[in-house]
């Protein structure tokens, strides 16, 4: 049975389990309606020209796993960033792992989706975000339908969360394999501050599917930090679909670290609805093997005065491919826009390949839009500078690349996350730099 | 001849489209329609040889079976292709030696579209041949060009007494499928230009094609082939208007460029169809395929000024199939009240030491869509391959859109490939500047418009650039608040 009958033909047996109130029923089956007609994307679809889900739908995914699975902090404890206070939510095989989270609702909330759509005390919230902001493609629809558990995360009015969140997905492998359907909902209020990292992380080599949807709101004057570390094993793919809804004087960061995974699918999108706004997109992709990262971003400039800025590096090593779509629309009435869009490639081998497709589509006149792309290769000439002084050339190719990345790196506001990038980028390029950056 | 001012606000206060009007020249027109045997008409009219019959026999079946492309940022009624004339030729075209011979009335026309034949015969040094309603009516200089070689005539002619050449690269760059418009062009494409310049010859002067759109529901198709072969050099312009007509007119032409070893073919155009009134009724849909292949060495440069038409749909493109080739791609772009754009170039990086400058530069205003779609491709044996791209858009007023779709395909990890883009309006500093120094606003922004494209005007021959200049400032008119 191919995995769109089956997942259409679950959606009774899961609707049955789930035991909801009627709103929420109404927008799943409306999504599932959706997702019929629409079915998975294809190559034919403009906004998937370079990246085909067909190997990775291919497999027997299972949906619901019914067994609870508990893991050891033991043998997790090195995907966490463990040298920082900070709330958890953690989930193992798409169930919440009380054991594991550290969850709180004195001033503020963070914790599950489950019990938001179903308590009565969350229902304004949902009622006023829930399904707002999230667009009705199909692999989103798919997520609407299905949509239970993940994250719930509410900061009131003038509240700075004073450690940052964690979010943890694993996969432990007790099925063959498994499609996981994560909906987060974060929701800051008025002048209210929070710092968010998310980790999906498969802890064996069977396949794993995770397609998940995240609808962040940024009222008047908040600020919210999002790191995405995505350094999952080579069998498991990720359809990260993230929507954030910006209002006046708010500032979004979003930095994603894509360096694991079989196939990576970023779908960033903001929607700028106030003035004064600005927002921040930065990545860095660091690849090889057969790896495919896919960076989909849309920045939505609706109202006047407001900034967005773009910064994404990528270096892709043997027969990695990587795919990096860049949009910015700017609206008739956002005069006075600033829109910046860079993007950086590296290609160390002659099997790796980059599709760069740097879109504006602009119907302001007085606004500044700028977007910049290269593709290139390491300087052969700094090289050898460091390696007449005594620096291998391994090394000396590490250091350039550190250079190259480093200004995605430098804003990183929470030092522990930028040591553990450090890490990450050291070890995927395979050597041990003891320095700081 | 000097262009000053003065003459720019004559020519403000007179002009909407100065080649709007219509010439009364009895011309022969087929019934309107499409089918085998329009086809083969067309075919038997130009007393064309079996395999050409056939080669456009081929090209009619497979358009048939395909679809008009949607994917393009422009909007706009579909042609009725049942519900247009696909073949009309001034009446009575007897062969002609000198221009003496040539029907007064049209010869005036030429002198309303600017390019009368005679003092350019003289003073310009350009060889004309000019393509009213898809029928090639006039070339110039045959024998001049005749001494060197050259081979510069209609490609009706050519089919006759060029078969084995014409065989030879008629659809080698454009295929017949290659896309609807090149299919329906290949079908029933009546005339065009055939040019051919022998090995190691640098052809004396400037080629040049005019082509019209004459008579009323009528679609023009031409077809121009220019070979340039081993070490030879061509520079070659194209210019277009048509009359002003509430209907949409269909322009569906395809360009086919082949640079051999060590050749360079230059082409410009300066296209000013017939963009619609101020309200977006009527203007010709400009849907062009255009595209050169370079061999080793060679190198071929598209210059493009792009100020007419209702919706243009044209990428001219470089195949950089041979080591060391070179492509080139400069372009500007103007729409103003309804009329839309969506241009832009493709570069093909298949040889090595490959390398492309891509520079647009896009001006809309009124309520007018101008995009940018290109793309650059580096396939994977194309080592050390090169690009630089720059796309600029200049946005005057705020009901108009200026967008940009590059499209970036690298396969090579010694390619450098650099693209940068920008969107801008005309600085209220630079035009206060100009107030102050006594400059009007309009005239202003004619300044400031001609110094964005700059890089570009450059690229054009002279006697091109003055022309190009005027038709900017004159698209423009109006758009002023």
């Amino acid at each position: 049975m191919e995995l769109k009958e089956k997942i259409v033909s679950s959606y009774v047996a899961f609707e049955n389990k789930v035991d909801m109130n009627s709103d929420i029923h109404e927008i799943r089956s409306k999504a599932l309606q959706n997702f019929e007609d629409l079915g998975f994307p294809t190559k034919k679809l403009e906004a998937w020209k370079y990246t085909s889900l067909n190997a990775v739908l291919k497999e027997d995914y299972s949906l619901f796993p019914e067994k609870e699975n508990t893991i050891e902090l033991a043998d997790v404890k090195k995907y966490f960033i463990d040298d920082i206070d900070a709330y958890k939510l953690v989930f193992i095989d798409g169930k919440y792992s009380s054991f594991l989270s550290e969850t709180t609702h004195d001033t503020f909330d963070v914790c599950l989706m489950s019990s938001a759509l179903a308590k009565p005390k969350y229902k304004a919230v949902i009622e006023n975000y829930f399904n707002k902001i999230a667009k009705q493609d199909n692999l989103t629809s798919l997520n609407t339908a299905f949509a239970n558990e993940g994250a719930y995360i509410y900061i009131p009015k003038n509240v700075e969360v004073e450690k940052p969140i964690q979010i943890l997905n694993f996969t432990t492998g007790s099925e063959a394999a498994i499609l996981l359907q994560p909906r987060n909902l974060i929701v800051v209020e008025q002048n209210a501050h929070v710092q968010i990292i998310e980790r999906h992380q498969s802890l064996t080599s069977h396949p794993a599917l995770t397609n998940a949807v995240t609808e962040i709101f940024a009222a008047k004057d908040a600020t919210v930090d999002l790191y995405k570390i995505q350094n999952d094993a080579t069998n498991a793919s990720l359809i990260d679909n993230t929507y954030i809804e910006q209002k006046s004087n708010s500032v979004v960061s979003v930095h994603t670290f894509s360096f694991g995974g079989n196939i990576t699918r970023n779908n960033l999108n903001f929607y700028q609805r106030g003035e004064h706004i600005d927002s921040i997109l930065k990545g860095i992709t660091i690849i090889e093997g057969k790896q495919h990262v896919d960076h989909h971003t849309l920045v939505h400039h609706i109202e006047p005065n407001c900034e967005s800025h773009q910064d994404y590096k990528g270096i892709y090593d043997e027969r990695a491919t990587a795919v990096f779509n860049g949009k910015v629309v700017v609206d008739k009435e956002a005069q006075k826009t600033n829109a910046y869009q860079q993007n950086n490639n590296i290609l160390i081998s002659d099997k790796a390949t980059i599709n760069a497709k740097p879109q504006l589509e602009i119907f302001a006149d007085d606004v500044k839009c700028s977007h910049g792309c290269t593709i290139g290769q390491l300087d052969d000439a700094a090289l050898f500078y460091m390696q007449q002084r005594g620096i291998p050339r391994k090394e000396g190719k590490a250091l350039l690349m550190y250079a190259f990345a480093n200004t995605v790196l430098e804003s990183v506001k929470i030092p522990e996350v930028k040591q553990r990038i450090t890490k990450l980028i050291a070890e995927k390029l395979g050597v041990d730099i003891g320095f700081d950056l | 001849m000097k262009y000053t001012e003065d003459d720019l606000e004559k020519e403000l206060e007179t002009q909407e489209y100065k080649y709007g009007f219509y010439t009364d020249i009895e011309s022969e027109t087929f019934a309107k329609g499409l089918n085998e045997e329009v086809v083969i008409a067309i075919s038997k009219k130009k007393n064309e040889p079996q395999w050409m019959t056939d080669w456009r026999l081929e090209a009619f079946r497979v358009w048939e079976k395909m679809e008009e492309p949607e994917w393009a940022n422009v909007r706009y009624e579909k042609p009725k292709f049942q519900d247009i004339a696909y073949y009309s030729a001034p009446k009575e075209k007897p062969k002609l030696n000198s221009l003496d011979e040539v029907d007064p009335e049209l010869l005036d026309t030429f002198k309303r579209l600017g390019i009368s034949l005679d003092e350019q015969k003289k003073l310009a040094n350009v060889a004309v041949d000019i393509v009213m309603d898809s029928v090639s009516v006039a070339t110039t200089f045959k024998k001049t060009l005749g001494e060197k070689g050259i081979i510069f005539m209609p490609i009706s002619e050519a089919i006759q007494e060029h078969p084995a050449l014409v065989k030879k690269y008629l659809g080698s760059v454009v295929p017949t499928t290659d896309n609807f418009y090149a299919a329906l062009n290949s079908a029933v494409f009546s005339d065009g230009s055939f040019c051919y310049i022998p090995k190691g010859v640098r052809c004396p002067m400037e080629l040049s094609t005019y082509f019209r759109i004459n008579e009323g529901g009528t679609g023009q198709f031409e077809r121009t082939l220019v070979v340039a072969d081993k070490g030879s050099f061509v520079s070659y312009l194209e210019g277009c208007t048509a009359p002003s007509r509430d209907e949409n007119q269909l322009h569906a032409a395809v360009v086919e460029l082949i640079a051999l070893d060590d050749a360079e073919i230059k082409y410009s155009t300066v296209q000013n169809w017939y963009p619609g009134n101020k309200e977006g009724k009527g203007g010709v849909y400009n849907f062009v395929t255009k595209r050169g292949i370079c061999e080793n060495n060679a190198k071929i440069s598209w210059t493009q000024v792009e100020t007419g038409s209702a919706v243009t749909w044209k990428y001219p493109s470089c195949i950089l199939k041979g080591n060391n080739s070179v492509g080139e791609f400069y372009s500007i772009a103007v729409t103003n009240n309804h009329q839309q754009a969506d241009t832009g170039t493709k570069m093909i990086h298949l040889g090595k030491n490959t390398k492309s400058t891509i520079i647009s530069k896009g001006i809309s205003a009124g309520h007018s869509q101008n995009s940018y779609r290109g793309l650059v491709q580096i396939n994977s044996r194309a080592e050390n391959a090169r690009n630089f791209s720059q796309c600029d858009s200049l946005l005057m007023g705020n009901a108009c859109g200026a967008h940009t779709f590059p499209y970036i395909e690298v396969k090579n990890k010694s390619a450098q490939i650099e693209h940068e883009a920008t969107t801008s309006k005309i600085g209220e500093e630079q035009l206060f500047y100009c107030n102050q120094r006594g400059i009007d606003t309009e005239k202003a922004i004619a300044l400031i418009v001609n110094g964005f494209s700059k890089e570009v005007l450059n690229k054009l021959p002279m006697e091109f650039a003055v022309e190009a200049q005027k038709l900017l400032e004159i698209s423009l008119e109006g758009s002023v608040g």
